[in-house]
């Protein structure tokens, strides 16, 4: 058994826990845990850019991004969020520059911006650069730089290290974690004052999905566990553009630079739900046209995929702005973007739920926003709200960098307000009862099919139009597989990097968070950014301009509605 | 079609030395090297371990060997190689596992060229400027995973405990040429030395193997040159 002692424990090596690590390190004991080596995160496959108003190439501002972030969550992300989020983004872009990040650059040697997805200036009159870019590979070059960063501050490492547990006391303050060391099966207690949650989504409850393997919402599912509400679950973003059955992106920068989406007509049928933003229209919104398009006919030979066209675009443009989807299209689908469209399908994408927060990261537990003690959470598992009900592009890569730091600097100030309080009895118990049951059971399931049909329910059921009828049979499916799931066994029963046993815990988190997804979709009977719900197709702001909380008791699941903050914009109908 | 993948397996708690196994899979010619590990993991043999995560080449975890060359196992597909397929880990690698290797000396070699901006003067209140062509110096350097294909595939690697590799130099040219950074002097007397850049005999193994098609031996190339004519 080994315990280790530290001010600070950050679980999840991406964008938001980097950048927490880096405010403290050197002025607190911290040690970041990662299920992956840093680099490997997946804040490294974000492509199209970061966004802030910078103004480098066109006047901008950061109240403009703040209405586009407003209007492009359908008017339940938190305002005071978006204010800090766009306020504070342009010092966050500039802080990653001086930390050596490599934009790509305009002829004055300023940080080059361009056009994305939602982003408008002068409150939706047209199109603005506000997405400063590292070719298509600015995730990357995040990834990389930050990783960079906390090696140069000598920050404390758990590499390859997987979440089993979060520990709270007897009042419900947070005080360490319980991680299983993958390379030897040892499980470790952090005994810590503060714990940062920062380890991402959970696309791979989908089956076509942009997500990396790594993408099971072990945070998430961890804290709903130990009675943390999870907040908006039922909203999950499907990236319009991924390759056809792959779902590996294909950045909204495409767009950004002039690309059109065509139907089996060669129509850019955008133009037609959308006449202002046309292609560069919100998320959501793309994905329901295209979503129509095949309804009606209008998808390629039939089929349920439409064509992303750059074939008009010039060569250099592709070359120096393009260059990662133009590789992605030739590798897996044997398409050459020059020459022809890109076959491309709504792809799950990007959770704007996950464990609810207020704007400096700590989590909070009820509608009145009570802090949880100690415990912050950062990044995409994290619900702040700045998402609200749908996220522009190029806002996932700003949420990391500002609330990570607003996370680690609110952590360090507070860091004498923080104890070292006891852990509970037995506080190894949970985590081990987890791995022992699953490595003891002799007869059962394995992984494999219930994970299958978990994501083909899901995908089917769940994703860019919903109603009654699926969502119930989705409910029931999920219940199902977790009954299922109460009797999986592997095959693997060794110590030494137990991959085998590591999936299937994968696996119980995602079904988690999957049961909160429908819960969520079936409870809220309205439509709003990316929950569209056929049998209630208006925006219901009477009873649903609130965030929903959702919690699992010993009398199944329950919802609560949180208030949404309010300040600068009123909700209107979100037309584009 | 049904392929034949042959596996080197070796479990650190059972085996003495590594040994192949067999597996037929059906797989489309579209599937990945990756996929085709998948079905083998998920419906044959759970204990088949490596690693992977992004499934797409852009997070590097899984480099291997594949018919004898070094890939990333998401980004080769079924329909480039043949019916038969030899799958095995990164040479010049300690073998934890199958095909898990220990990238610590790996990522040790990284950290000991100093990759991270070294830049004396303290930045103004905006980003500091640099022109595209002072952008596109350092460009293809950038582009770098930390895969470890290059290190794995280079000979000198496989003799040699104190080579500190091309990823490393790779590392440090996106540095040393970086016209924001002013660490160039400390990184090329770092490299300076038997370990470093002098025991580049470019071979090329480095550039053939990179998924990035990073041009890692005209990067090596740079630096000799910057310690030869003392200039960058």
């Amino acid at each position: 058994m080994a315990y280790h002692r530290y001010d600070a424990v950050i679980v999840g090596a991406g964008g938001a826990g980097l950048m927490a690590a880096i405010q403290m390190a050197g002025h607190a004991n911290i040690a970041v845990v990662s299920k992956l080596y840093p680099p490997r995160s997946h804040t490294g496959a974000a492509q199209g850019g970061i966004s802030a108003a910078l103004g480098n190439t066109e006047e901008d501002n950061w109240e403009w991004h703040m209405f586009d972030t407003v209007k492009g969550g359908d008017y339940i992300v938190d305002q005071d969020a978006a204010e800090v989020l766009t306020r504070e983004a342009i010092d966050a872009v500039l802080e990653l520059e001086h930390m050596g990040l490599p934009f790509n650059r305009t002829p004055e040697g300023k940080i080059d911006q361009r056009r994305f997805g939602g982003h408008s200036r002068n409150f939706g009159e047209a199109p603005v650069r506000r997405a400063c870019y590292a070719a298509d590979r600015t995730g990357h070059m995040i990834i990389q730089t930050l990783y960079q960063q906390g090696i140069k501050h000598n920050v404390n490492f758990f590499d390859e290290y997987h979440l089993l547990d979060i520990l709270f006391t007897d009042d419900g303050a947070c005080c360490g974690v319980v991680i299983y060391e993958i390379k030897t099966g040892e499980i470790h207690t952090i005994h810590a004052k503060t714990v940062l949650i920062a380890s991402g989504g959970y696309g791979r409850v989908f089956k076509i999905t942009s997500n990396a393997l790594a993408g099971t919402g072990d945070g998430v599912a961890a804290a709903y566990r130990r009675g943390i509400p999870l907040m908006d679950m039922e909203f999950y973003q499907f990236h319009p553009t991924g390759l056809y059955k792959l779902g590996i992106l294909l950045s909204e920068a495409a767009r950004g630079e002039g690309g059109i989406l065509r139907n089996s007509e060669g129509e850019a049928f955008a133009e037609r739900y959308a006449p202002t933003m046309k292609d560069l229209a919100p998320r959501d919104m793309v994905s329901r046209f295209i979503y129509q398009e095949v309804k009606e006919g209008r998808g390629i030979d039939g089929k349920d995929y439409v064509l992303l066209d750059v074939s008009h675009l010039p060569d250099d443009v592709i070359d120096r702005k393009l260059p990662d989807i133009t590789d992605f299209a030739r590798i897996y689908l044997g398409v050459e973007p020059k020459k022809e469209g890109i076959p491309t399908q709504p792809t799950a994408h990007y959770a704007m739920g996950g464990i609810p927060t207020n704007i400096n990261g700590q989590v909070v537990h009820d509608p009145e926003a009570n802090v949880v003690p100690g415990f912050y959470s950062a990044g995409e598992a994290a619900c702040v709200s700045v998402h609200g009900a749908n996220r522009l592009g190029t806002n996932s890569l700003v949420d990391l960098v500002v609330f990570g730091r607003r996370a680690g600097r609110h952590m360090l100030n507070h860091m004498n307000e923080y104890d070292f309080l006891p852990l509970p009895n037995n506080h190894e118990d949970f985590a081990r009862s987890q791995v022992d049951a699953i490595l003891s059971r002799d007869s059962g399931e394995r992984a494999a099919n219930i994970r299958s049909e978990m994501q083909e329910l899901m995908m089917d059921k769940v994703s860019v139009v919903r109603n009654e009828t699926m969502l119930a049979e989705a409910r029931d499916g999920i219940a199902e597989l977790r009954n299922r799931y109460d009797s999986i066994i592997v095959q693997d029963h060794g110590s030494t990097y137990n991959t085998d046993l590591l999936e299937a815990l994968e696996l119980g988190a995602m079904l988690d968070c999957a049961e909160t997804i429908v819960f969520g979709a079936l409870t809220r009977q309205e439509s709003r950014g990316a929950h569209f719900r056929e049998d209630f197709e208006a925006r219901d702001d009477v009873n649903w301009l609130a965030h929903s909380l959702i919690y699992r008791t010993d009398k199944g699941l329950q919802l609560r509605k949180k208030p949404v903050s309010i300040t600068r914009f009123q909700p209107k109908e979100r037309k584009y | 079609m049904e392929v034949t993948l042959r596996i080197k397996r070796f479990n650190p708690e059972q085996d003495s030395k590594p040994h192949f196994e067999e597996f037929k899979v059906d797989v489309e010619p579209t599937d990945r090297v990756l996929d085709a590990l998948n079905m083998v993991k998920w419906h044959y043999d759970g204990t088949l371990t490596y690693r992977r995560s992004c499934a797409h080449g852009i997070c590097g975890s899984d480099a291997m060997r594949i018919n004898g060359r070094n890939r990333l196992a998401c980004k080769i597909l079924m329909k480039d190689l043949g019916s038969r397929i030899t799958i095995e880990p990164l040479i010049g690698f300690k073998i934890e596992k199958d095909l898990l290797v220990d990238m610590e000396k790996f990522f040790d070699s990284y950290k000991s060229i100093k990759p991270y901006l070294i830049a004396e003067d303290a930045p103004s209140s905006r980003e500091r400027r640099q022109s595209p062509e002072e952008r596109a110096r350092f460009d293809d350097t950038t582009n770098c995973i930390l895969c470890a294909a290059c290190t794995s595939a280079c000979p000198i690697t496989w003799t040699s405990d104190d080579f500190v590799g091309p990823a490393a130099i790779v590392n440090a040219h996106r540095f040393i040429f970086d016209s924001r950074d002013s660490g160039a002097g400390e990184r090329l007397r770092i490299l300076n030395t038997q370990s470093g850049v002098w025991r580049c005999r470019t071979i090329f193994n480095c550039t053939d193997a990179c998924p990035r098609d990073i041009k890692v031996t005209e990067a090596i190339e740079q630096v000799k040159r910057a310690l030869l004519t003392e200039q960058v």
